[in-house]
């Protein structure tokens, strides 16, 4: 091999006996017939698929023939670009992408002369037009936006639990008071709700029997939990994730998606994890007959942070 | 003083034409923007018949922009559900969630009846300007070569376009629509050969199924639009690069274009006419009701309803389908369907193929093999004329039969003396139409100076009593001024208003 075969040339000057295009393979008959036999792969794999789609074998079979087709025609065609067509190398000249001076003075002469003065000449159907055109595109939004859905209004802010809305679980039965041992918790709903969008979505608190010694009742919350009987809301403060998991030696709930941590015997607060706030914690009391009812709604909207959250 | 020198030193730097030259140039050097120029120096040809494909144009980016909101709420499901909306009349009905949203859509949501009519009255426009786009094309010889391919892509775009408008006008799956779709679906089943096995693939299963109005959302709004819009983009780009064709006249010759350029006067008219377009249709969908499905009801296969007619542009088809004999034949022990397979696949194959084959049929006829760019008048065509007129004619006459039953009610005369009046109509009224136009165009092409300004006569008496007609001079105002074209100038200067060189020409019409 002389050095002048990886000089490049320019395609528009080379000869059909140039070195240049020449295959790159030494032994072109051999290549070719094992880029054949690549190619005769491919055809029998769709073939294959073919087959199986007709007797409805198992999908792997499927995509295991069509997916050989591919890949055999692939390598067939690959290598005979490779190693049989024209090996070069080739040049193709850069040209500037840059006008010369007179082009982009001419051009500038268009947009600025020719188009400015259009505008520069009636000032007032410019400013007009302008105003006309501005005014359209906002109020063009509007059906785009406004009808696409109702204003939030208080639904981030409020949930379905009202004073006296009794526990209960995903299947309607009222939590009592004697139902849970210490640590045992329960997802429960406002009765009414338990198989409504929203109450899945939005009312689903975790309720929890704590020791009462293990408890620390915080400000403004010492009725909130009887006999130890603790519910806060299951929707995560960092995103909304439910927060399925109870560690019981360390009574802590644990979110699945970051492993954000809350502390259920301090009103949940965070403890690890980017979770920014405690879970809300729904205040509850035990009527005469012993049902584990309300005292009102969260005293704050559940679920994560938002700009508009007060 | 210094503050004056720097603004005066930094608009030097910037170069004649300041910061927007400067911002040119930067492009310039990126993407060589300047090589631009040649496209803004276009030059468009003015005539009012060049505007036809404008206004289909932006029709189509109406229903564009106009679909994409009706998507936002449309429910391609034909699952019932009992309604519940704000409609009372349909109150408790069950109904399917693709009527029941498209009934939301209309009066449950803000501004979407007036953005559903609005979809429905472009599409009605969008399909009318293409065929009187079609026309003149045709009727001008604006097919000729150099421009078969892009007649051909038209074709196509009108093909796809009256598809779509099929599809999108069985979304709402009320009873119109869905008695549409199960004529649709009979039609399938006559395709020769593989009817019944094309009809089961497209519905997945025996009509109506449960999956056709999500696979016809799913054309309507993805498949075909994307077709259309590439092909739209393709269309234009011929004719950018193969420029416009012109009528004859002064300073126009088959090796110019003579008319306004491309920037600012014909971008500024014509954004002018987007926005006229989409004024003439918003004020329709304000005030012309069209396609009030919530009066239709809902879809039920079992029902149906008096005069039920699909949009204007099926309407071709459905009127052949009405006037067809109930010819049925056994061959082989099969049934041939022709009372169906001939109206509404054969018919429609011989108009759109001799549409497809015409630029080429008439280049063998005439063995005229040159580039064209200069237009023909009609009447100087007359073969061509009356053959484009004849189909025309073909196509009206179906489209009345479409109403056959209406106007059988409306005239009080019997469906059966209409239909065979109809019959006789469909035969005769094509050749008559043909033979009529090719009068005319011959007359009017063999009349000298037929397309002139008439010159009055002057009638005299001469002494002797004889009455003797001279032609009168040429006054004045008989005369028709026409500046003569210039190249599209980069500047436009208060001083040279008056357009520099160019000279007023007199044209003797």
């Amino acid at each position: 091999m002389s050095t002048e075969h990886h000089t490049p040339v320019s395609l528009s000057s080379v000869k059909d006996t140039d070195p240049h295009m020449q295959p790159a393979a030494k032994n072109p008959e051999k290549v070719e017939r094992r880029i054949a036999w690549t190619l005769v792969l491919g055809l029998v794999s769709f073939i294959g698929f073919g087959w199986t789609y007709w007797i409805d074998a198992a999908p792997w079979t499927l995509g295991a023939t069509l997916g050989a087709g591919f890949t055999f025609i692939g390598v067939g065609m690959v290598a005979w670009g490779k190693y049989l067509m024209p090996k070069g190398p080739f040049v193709e000249e850069r040209h500037p992408l840059r006008s010369s001076d007179e082009e982009r003075d001419a051009f500038a002469s268009v947009i600025a002369n020719r188009g400015g003065s259009v505008v520069k000449r009636r000032p007032l159907l410019g400013a007009l037009l302008g105003g006309g055109m501005g005014v359209f595109g906002v109020v063009a939004l509007f059906p785009l936006l406004r009808s696409l859905g109702p204003l939030p209004k208080k639904t981030l802010t409020h949930t379905d639990w009202k004073k006296g809305s009794y526990l209960v679980t995903q299947d309607g039965r009222r939590v009592h008071v004697d139902d849970f041992i210490v640590n045992e918790v329960a997802t429960v709903f406002p009765e009414g709700f338990q198989d409504t969008e929203n109450g899945q979505a939005v009312d689903q608190t975790i309720v929890i029997r704590l020791d009462t010694e293990d408890y620390v009742t915080m400000k403004g919350r010492e009725t909130w939990a009887p006999a130890g009987y603790v519910a806060y809301s299951k929707l995560c403060s960092h995103l909304g994730c439910p927060v399925g998991l109870y560690e019981q030696s360390l009574q802590l709930l644990v979110c699945p998606c970051h492993q954000s941590m809350f502390d259920v015997t301090v009103g949940a607060m965070p403890n690890f994890g980017p979770a920014p706030r405690p879970l809300p914690q729904l205040p509850l009391y035990i009527d005469r007959d012993g049902y584990l009812r309300s005292q009102s709604d969260y005293n704050e909207p559940v679920g994560p942070g938002y700009w508009e959250r007060s | 003083m210094t503050a004056l020198t720097t603004k005066r030193t930094k608009k030097a730097a910037y170069g004649p034409y300041g910061k927007l030259g400067h911002a040119l140039n930067e492009l310039d050097d990126r993407i060589g923007a300047a090589k631009a120029r040649n496209f803004l120096d276009k030059v468009f040809p003015d005539h009012w018949s060049f505007m036809l494909g404008e206004i289909a144009l932006y029709s189509f980016i109406i229903l564009l922009a106009t679909g994409v909101f009706l998507t936002l709420y449309y429910v391609p499901s034909m699952e019932h559900v009992t309604y519940n909306g704000s409609y009372a009349p349909l109150q408790g009905q069950r109904v399917t969630q693709a009527f029941a949203s498209s009934i939301d859509l209309s009066f449950s949501v803000r501004g979407g009846l007036l953005m559903r009519q609005m979809h429905h009255w472009a599409c009605d426009i969008f399909v009318g300007a293409i065929v009187v786009h079609m026309a003149r094309v045709f009727f001008t010889g604006a097919f000729r070569k150099p421009r078969e391919l892009n007649w051909s892509i038209g074709n196509t775009l009108l093909t796809l376009a009256i598809v779509n408008g099929f599809l999108g006008y069985s979304l709402p799956d009320d009873l119109v629509s869905g008695t549409g779709i199960r004529i649709a679906y009979s039609i399938l089943l006559a395709v020769p050969g593989v009817g019944s096995y094309l009809a089961f693939w497209i519905f997945g299963g025996n009509f109506p199924g449960t999956l056709i109005l999500s696979r016809f959302l799913i054309l309507h709004a993805l498949v075909i639009p994307g077709i259309i819009l590439a092909m739209v983009g393709a269309h234009l780009f011929l004719l950018v690069r193969q420029k416009h064709t012109q009528f004859p006249g002064p300073g126009r010759t088959e090796n110019n274009v003579v008319g306004s350029p491309m920037f600012p006067v014909f971008m500024g008219k014509t954004t002018g006419f987007l926005f006229l377009v989409a004024g003439v249709t918003t004020l329709l969908s304000a005030f012309a009701q069209i396609n009030p499905i919530w009066l239709f009801g809902p879809y039920d296969a079992a029902k149906i309803s008096y005069a039920v007619q699909p949009d204007f542009y099926m309407g071709f088809l459905d009127g052949a389908l009405r006037i067809w004999p109930s010819w049925e034949t056994r061959l082989f022990g099969h049934n041939i369907p022709w009372e169906v397979t001939i109206p509404a696949l054969i018919l429609p194959g011989i108009i759109f193929g001799l549409a497809y084959a015409w630029p080429a049929l008439e280049r063998k006829i005439t063995g005229d093999n040159e580039i064209h760019n200069l237009l023909d008048r009609p009447k100087d065509v007359p073969f061509r004329t009356a053959s484009g007129a004849a189909v025309l004619a073909l196509t009206v006459v179906l489209f009345i039969a479409s109403s056959t039953d209406v106007i059988a009610n409306f005239l009080h005369i019997s469906l059966n003396t209409i239909l065979v009046v109809m019959r006789v109509l469909t035969i005769i009224v094509p050749p008559i139409v043909f033979y009529v136009t090719l009068k005319i165009c011959q007359e009017l092409r063999d009349v000298e100076n037929s397309s002139r300004r008439k010159t009055p006569n002057m009638v005299s008496r001469t002494a002797e009593g004889e009455y003797v007609a001279v032609p009168a001079p040429h006054h004045e105002d008989d005369q028709h001024h026409e500046e003569s074209p210039i190249q599209v100038p980069s500047f436009i200067d208060e001083s040279s208003d008056d357009g520099g060189s160019s000279g007023t020409r007199t044209v003797d019409r």
